[in-house]
C-alpha cells in the first residue's frame, strides 16, 4: 500500500513538471494530463481508504544525531481527508475544462493545479510537523499562483500577494509553536511519537503546553482564515472561480483544522486542555459571527461564499476548540462538518462559477435576477447547496452543523448561542443570494441572454448535488468519517434540533420576504449594516497599520541606517582609527592602483609580523 | 588535483593577457572548473581522502605550508559552491568589449582567490588568498562600475581594510597565544588557547570576520558594492567570497569557546541588527539592485544565528545541527543570490531600468525570464523544495535545541523567535518586488522587452537546477560533513589532552546561555 501511496503523492508532481517542462506550449495536452493525474489520484485515494493502514518515511536532512524525516501516514483520517481532497480536486479539474476553456494560460492554469494537488496531498499525509509546515508553506505557495492567475489584472496581483503575506505571518507563530512542542515532547516532530511524552507532561508545564499549542494554532488562523487574519480569503476571490472552489473553499483553508485534529490525535486532546483550548474555540465563535454579519451585505456572489466559508470554518475551528473541554469528540465534530461542508461548498462555489460563465462574468448579484428559467438545472443544483449550507434537515450539512452545537451547548453555552444566531444568518444572507440572483426578472442583459452551461460543467454540479444530500449517511460517511457520535448513536431529535430548525425558519424566512422581488438592497443605508458591508473596517485599519508599523518604520530605519551608522558611527570609526585613517586619506586622492597596494601590503604585514615578530 | 581548481583560471588569466579571447578563455577555464570541482567532490562522497593536494613548505620559522586540500567536508561543500557560481558568473552577461580583459581576468582571479582561500589548509594562505580575491573586485567596481564608482570603491576598500586588519591582529594573536608550531588548521586545532586571552581574539575574529560579512553595524559597504559592481563580479562576492568570513568564524572558533560565549549576547544583538533592522532597509528600497544588495546582507543574519547557537552549545555535539545548518544556508544563500543578481542584470538589459516604479507586466513578455526570477526569489524567502529552506528550518531547529522546557526561552531562542519574523519582512519586499517588475499591466520600459534566448538563460537554469536538488535532497550536501561519532572522537581526543584549564575567579560570566541538553 505504501508504493500506492508514495504514488499519489508524487503523480500531481509529476504532472506538474511535466506541464512546465514538457507540454508548456499545448494547452489541450496540459489540461488533459492533469485531468488524468488527478483521477489517477483519486482512484488510489478510494484503494486506500478501503485498505488497511500504513506508514513509511525516509531520511531527508541528516545533521550528525539529527535528522528530519519526510514520511506518510495513512491512518483513518489521513485516508478519509485524502478521498475528499482528490474527489472535490477531480470534480474541479474537470469543471475547468469547461471553465477555463478559452483562457490564454490554460497550460500554467492547470500546472498550478497539479502543483496545488500536490502540496495537499503531502499536508494530508505528512507523518512529522516539519514535513506537514514544507507543504504547508506549498499550499500556500499554489495558491498564491492561483490567485495570481490573471496577473495582469492589478487587484488580482494584490491579492495574490496579500493571501501569501497574511499566510507567512501566521505561519511566524506556527513555526515557532512547532519548535517549541518539539523542545517539551522530547525533540520529536514525528505524529507518531507525541503520544507518550504528552501523557507525561508535567503540571508544571502546563503554561509554556498552552503557549505552544496557541502559537500552532497561528498556523490555522493563517490558513483557515480566522479572525483577526481573515482578511486574505474574500480577497482571494479575484482568481478563477474553480479555485475558490478547490482551495478557498474545500481543500486547503480546511487545513488549519485537519492540522489541529491530527494534532490532537497524535497527542491527545489533553495538550488543548484550559485557555489553549478556550481561546481557540472562541476565535472560531468570533469568526463565524462576524463572517456571517460581513455575508449578509456583500453583493459579488462569490464573496457571499468567501464570508459563508469564512464563517463555516469558525464553526469547525470552535469545534476543535472544544476538543480541550470536551474530548476528541468535539474535534471529530469539526472533522465531520469539514467533510460535509467540503461537498456542498465546492458545489455552490462551481454553481456560482457556471452562473458567473453564463452571464459573461458578471459577478454582481444585483445583475442578474431570473435564471432559474434560463439555467434551471444549475439552479437546482445551487438550490440544494444552498439548503445543505442552511443546515435544511435532511441535507448533509443539517448533521455536522447540529453535532457541534450540542457539543457547544454541553461545553461552552455562551459560544452554542453565537453559533445558533449564525444559524439564523445564514438562511438569511443564502437566501438573499439565491432570491436576488435566481427568482424574479433578469435586471441586466447578461442575465438575460444567459444559457445552460455545457455538460463537462454540468456534471461535476450534479455529482456534487447528490453527495450534498446524501454525504453524511453511514453508507458513504462511514468509510470516510467513521468516528463520531451521529453514527455511533444516532439521531434523537433534542433542544439543539428545535433551536436549530426555528433559526433556520427564522433566517431563510426572513431573508425571502425581505428580497423577494427587489432590485436593490433595502438595508443598504442602515448604519449597521453599512458597518457589515464595509467588513468593520478592518481591512482599512490594517492598512493603516501596515502603513505605520511597515512603511513608517521601514523609511525611518532607512534613514537612520543611511545617516548614523554610514555616515556617522561606522564612517568616523573607520577614518579614525588610529593612522589607518591618515594612509586612506592620503592615498584618496591617488590612484586606484594605490589601494590595490595596499591590500597586498596586509598580505606583506602578515608575513613579516609572522616571521619576525616573534 | 586541487591545485587544479586553482592552476586552471590563473592559467586562463595568463592566455588572456597573451593574446586569447576574454570570454572564451574565462567561460572554458570556469566550466573545466566546475567539471573538475564536481568530479574531486563526487570522489570525496565515494571516500577518497586523498587528493595528491599540494603542500609546499614556504617558510620554516614557524611553519607556514602552501597547503591546498580537502580539510573536511565544508572544504568541500564551499569548492563546490565557488565553482558552480563562478561558472554562472563567466557566462552571465556581456560587457563592452574594450573591457572585457579586465572584466574576464577580475572574474578569474575572484574565483582562484576563493577556491584558494576555501582549500588552504594553512591559516596564512587562507587569509592570503581571500585578500588576493579582494583586490580584483574592489577595482573592477573602481573602474567598470556604476553611479558614484569612486566614492563606493573607496568605501568598500575602507570597510574592508579595516575589516582585514582587525582580523589579521586577532589571527595573529590567535597564533601567538595557542603557541602552534605550524600554522596549518591540523595542529592549530589541536591547540588550546588561554582563557585570558580568548575573550579578545573572539572579539577581533567577530569583528574582522563579521565585517567582511557585513555583519551589522558594518554593513553599509555592501549593497551599493553589489549595486555599483558589475554582475558577475556582484555574483561571485555576494554569493562566494562573502562567506570566507562564515567559514573563517566556523573553522577557528572551537579554538576559542569560552571567548566566543562571552560574546553572544553581542553577537545575538547584531545577528538581529542584519535580520530585522536590515530587513526594514530593504524593505524601503526602490531599486531592485539595491533592494538584492540589502537582502543578501540581511540573509547573513540566519547564518550567524546558527553559529550563535553553536557558540551557546559550547561543542559540535551538543548542538549537532547547527554547523550543518549554517554551512546548507551559506550554499544556498550563495546560489540564491548569484542567480537573482544575474536575473537583474538581464532585466535591465532587457528594459533598461530597474527603478521598481518604472517596471510592470514583464511576465507577459518575459514569462521565462518571469519563472526564473520567481523560483530565485522564492527560493531566497525560503520556500519548501529550494535549497534556502533546508538550510534555514535548520538553523531554527538549531536555535531550539539547547531550550528545556522548564526554562524561560534563552537568548538563543529568542533571536530564533525573532529572526522568525524575517521571514515575514523578506516576504514583503521579495513579493513586492517581483509584483512590480512582473505582474499588473505592461508600461513603458517594458512594453518591448523580448524573452530570454536560450543562452541567456543557461546560467540561471544551472543554478536553479542546482538549488533544487539540494533543496529536494538536501542530503546530497549534508552527507559531506562529519559523521556525529567522528565528531564525539575528535571532541573528546581533544579534551583528553588539552582538559580545559580551570577559569580564573573574576572571569566569571562565560557560562552559556542556556545550558545545552543533551
Amino acid at each position: 500500500m505504501e508504493y500506492l501511496a508514495w504514488l499519489l503523492l508524487l503523480l500531481p508532481l509529476l504532472c506538474a513538471a511535466a506541464i512546465q517542462f514538457g507540454v508548456k506550449d499545448s494547452p489541450a495536452a496540459a489540461a488533459n494530463l492533469s485531468v488524468a493525474s488527478v483521477v489517477g489520484t483519486f482512484l488510489i485515494a478510494v484503494l486506500l481508504v478501503f485498505n488497511s493502514d500504513f506508514s513509511s518515511s525516509f531520511t531527508w536532512a541528516t545533521a550528525g544525531t539529527f535528522t528530519i524525516q519526510i514520511g506518510i501516514l495513512g491512518d483513518q483520517l489521513a485516508k478519509g481527508m485524502m478521498v475528499v481532497v482528490t474527489g472535490v480536486g477531480m470534480l474541479v479539474h474537470i469543471f475547468s475544462l469547461g471553465y477555463m476553456k478559452d483562457d490564454e494560460a490554460k497550460a500554467r492554469y492547470f500546472g498550478g493545479l497539479s502543483i496545488f494537488m500536490f502540496s495537499m496531498t503531502g499536508i494530508v499525509l505528512a507523518d512529522n510537523f516539519i514535513m506537514m509546515f514544507i507543504f504547508w508553506e506549498l499550499v500556500g505557495f499554489s495558491s498564491y499562483l492561483l490567485i495570481g492567475h490573471w496577473f495582469e489584472k492589478k487587484s488580482a496581483a494584490e491579492a495574490a500577494k496579500k493571501a501569501f503575506l497574511v499566510n507567512r505571518i501566521g505561519d511566524f507563530g506556527f513555526m515557532i509553536g512547532i519548535l517549541m512542542l518539539w523542545g517539551i515532547l522530547g525533540q520529536t516532530f514525528l505524529f507518531a511519537e507525541m503520544e507518550a511524552p504528552a501523557k507525561a507532561l508535567p503540571e508544571s508545564q502546563a503554561t509554556i503546553v498552552g503557549i505552544a499549542v496557541l502559537l500552532i494554532f497561528c498556523g490555522a488562523v493563517g490558513k483557515s482564515a480566522q479572525f483577526p487574519l481573515h482578511v486574505w480569503l474574500p480577497d482571494a476571490m479575484e482568481g478563477p472561480t474553480p479555485v475558490s472552489a478547490l482551495i478557498h473553499a474545500a481543500t486547503m483553508v480546511a487545513a488549519g483544522v485537519y492540522m489541529l485534529f491530527r494534532l490532537q490525535v497524535a497527542a491527545g486532546t489533553s495538550i488543548f486542555e484550559g485557555f489553549a483550548g478556550t481561546t481557540i474555540a472562541w476565535i472560531g465563535g468570533i469568526t463565524t459571527l462576524l463572517a456571517a454579519l460581513m455575508a449578509t451585505q456583500q453583493d459579488d456572489i462569490k464573496r457571499v461564499l468567501a464570508y459563508s466559508t469564512l464563517s463555516q470554518l469558525g464553526y469547525m475551528v470552535m469545534a476543535v476548540g472544544l476538543a480541550g473541554e470536551a474530548g476528541i469528540e468535539a474535534g471529530q465534530a469539526g472533522m465531520f462538518h469539514l467533510y460535509t461542508h467540503a461537498w456542498f461548498k465546492a458545489l455552490l462555489f462551481l454553481g456560482s462559477g457556471a452562473v458567473i460563465y453564463a452571464c459573461h462574468h458578471e459577478q454582481n448579484m444585483w445583475k442578474m435576477g431570473g435564471l432559474f428559467r434560463r439555467m434551471p438545472k444549475t439552479t437546482m443544483t445551487f438550490a440544494v447547496g444552498t439548503l445543505a449550507l442552511m443546515a435544511a434537515p435532511p441535507l448533509s450539512g443539517f448533521w455536522s452543523k447540529e453535532l457541534i452545537l450540542a457539543q457547544a451547548l454541553e461545553h461552552n453555552p455562551p459560544l452554542f448561542w453565537i453559533g445558533a444566531g449564525v444559524a439564523v444568518l445564514t438562511p438569511f444572507y443564502m437566501m438573499r443570494l439565491f432570491v436576488v440572483a435566481f427568482l424574479g426578472k433578469p435586471r441586466d442583459h447578461g442575465a438575460e441572454k444567459a444559457k445552460e452551461v455545457p455538460p463537462v460543467m454540468l456534471v461535476p454540479l450534479i455529482i456534487l448535488g447528490v453527495l450534498a444530500v446524501v454525504s453524511a449517511f453511514s453508507l458513504i460517511a462511514s468509510s470516510i468519517v467513521p468516528d463520531n457520535d451521529f453514527h455511533a448513536h444516532g439521531f434523537h431529535p433534542n433542544m439543539v434540533f428545535w433551536i436549530s430548525l426555528g433559526a433556520l425558519l427564522l433566517g431563510a424566512g426572513g431573508g425571502f420576504l425581505l428580497y423577494h422581488g427587489r432590485s436593490s438592497d433595502p438595508l443598504a443605508n442602515n448604519p449597521l449594516f453599512k458597518l457589515f458591508r464595509n467588513k468593520f473596517y478592518l481591512d482599512e485599519l490594517y492598512l493603516k497599520l501596515v502603513g505605520l508599523f511597515q512603511d513608517t518604520v521601514a523609511m525611518a530605519v532607512h534613514f537612520l541606517d543611511e545617516f548614523l551608522i554610514n555616515g556617522m558611527i561606522v564612517g568616523g570609526l573607520a577614518r579614525s582609527t588610529a593612522g589607518l585613517g591618515n594612509i586612506f586619506r592620503r592615498l584618496q586622492s591617488g590612484n586606484l592602483q594605490g589601494y590595490a597596494i595596499l591590500f597586498g601590503a596586509g598580505i606583506l604585514l602578515v608575513i613579516y609580523l609572522t616571521v619576525f615578530a616573534r | 588535483m586541487t591545485l587544479a581548481l586553482i592552476l586552471l583560471p590563473l592559467f586562463a588569466v595568463i592566455a588572456i593577457l597573451m593574446g586569447a579571447n576574454p570570454r572564451a578563455a574565462a567561460r572554458n577555464a570556469t566550466g573545466m572548473m566546475l567539471f573538475a570541482g564536481l568530479g574531486l567532490a563526487a570522489l570525496w562522497a565515494l571516500g577518497t581522502r586523498t587528493f595528491l593536494g599540494v603542500d609546499f613548505l614556504v617558510l620554516s620559522k614557524p611553519e607556514i605550508h602552501l597547503a591546498l586540500n580537502f580539510f573536511d567536508g565544508m572544504s568541500v561543500i564551499m569548492m563546490l559552491l565557488s565553482v558552480i557560481v563562478a561558472y554562472a558568473a563567466a557566462r552571465t552577461g556581456d560587457c563592452e568589449d574594450r573591457h572585457a580583459k579586465l572584466w574576464n581576468i577580475s572574474l578569474l582571479l575572484i574565483a582562484a582567490g576563493a577556491v584558494g582561500a576555501f582549500l588552504s589548509t594553512d591559516l596564512f594562505f587562507f587569509y592570503a588568498f581571500h585578500e588576493l580575491a579582494l583586490i580584483p573586485t574592489f577595482l573592477t567596481i573602481g573602474i567598470l562600475g556604476r553611479g558614484d564608482r569612486k566614492e563606493i570603491a573607496w568605501k568598500v576598500t575602507i570597510y574592508l581594510a579595516f575589516g582585514s586588519i582587525i582580523l589579521l591582529a586577532g589571527l595573529l594573536w590567535l597564533i601567538a597565544a595557542s603557541g602552534t608550531p605550524d600554522l596549518s588548521f591540523e595542529s592549530l586545532l589541536k591547540c588550546t588557547v588561554p582563557v585570558a586571552a580568548q575573550r579578545g581574539i573572539a572579539l577581533f575574529l567577530l569583528i574582522g570576520f563579521g565585517t567582511l560579512v557585513s555583519l551589522f553595524p558594518f554593513h553599509s559597504w555592501a549593497a551599493p558594492a553589489y549595486a555599483s559592481a558589475p554582475a558577475p563580479i556582484s555574483m561571485l562576492h555576494a554569493g562566494v567570497l562573502k562567506k570566507f568570513g562564515l567559514y573563517g568564524l566556523l573553522r577557528l572558533h572551537p579554538l576559542v569557546p569560552i571567548g566566543m560565549a562571552s560574546w553572544l549576547e553581542l553577537i545575538i544583538v547584531l545577528l538581529l541588527g542584519n535580520i530585522l533592522w536590515v530587513g526594514f532597509v530593504t524593505i524601503n528600497q526602490k531599486r531592485l539592485d539595491s533592494m538584492l544588495g540589502n537582502s543578501s546582507v540581511m540573509h547573513m543574519g540566519y547564518i550567524f544565528l546558527a553559529i550563535a547557537a553553536l557558540i551557546a552549545a559550547q561543542s559540535e555535539s551538543a548542538n549537532p545541527i547547527a554547523k550543518p545548518a549554517a554551512i546548507l544556508l551559506m550554499f544556498g544563500h550563495g546560489v540564491t543570490i548569484a542567480m537573482l543578481f544575474g536575473l537583474a542584470d538581464r532585466i535591465e538589459r532587457l528594459t533598461g531600468t530597474l527603478e521598481l516604479r518604472d517596471l510592470g507586466g514583464l511576465a507577459k513578455q518575459a514569462p521565462k525570464l518571469a519563472f526564473l526570477f520567481g523560483l530565485a526569489a522564492m527560493a531566497s524567502i525560503g520556500l519548501p523544495g529550494l535549497a534556502n529552506f533546508a538550510g534555514e528550518v535548520m538553523v531554527f531547529i538549531a536555535g531550539f535545541k539547547g531550550w528545556e522546557p522548564d526554562t524561560p526561552p534563552g537568548w538563543v531562542q529568542i533571536a530564533t523567535i525573532l529572526s522568525l519574523w524575517g521571514l515575514v519582512i523578506s516576504a514583503v519586499y521579495m513579493l513586492r518586488a517581483f509584483r512590480h517588475i512582473f505582474q499588473g499591466p505592461t508600461v513603458e520600459f517594458t512594453r518591448n522587452a523580448s524573452d530570454l534566448s536560450a543562452r541567456d538563460r543557461s546560467p540561471a537554469v544551472l543554478l536553479a537546477a542546482v538549488l533544487l536538488i539540494v533543496g529536494l535532497f538536501p542530503n546530497i550536501l549534508l552527507q559531506f560533513l562529519e559523521q556525529p561519532e567522528a565528531v564525539v572522537a575528535r571532541e573528546q581526543a581533544h579534551i583528553t589532552q588539552h582538559p580545559r584549564p580551570p577559569q580564573p575567579a573574576g572571569s566569571a560570566p562565560v557560562q552559556p546561555h542556556p545550558s545545552p541538553s543533551q
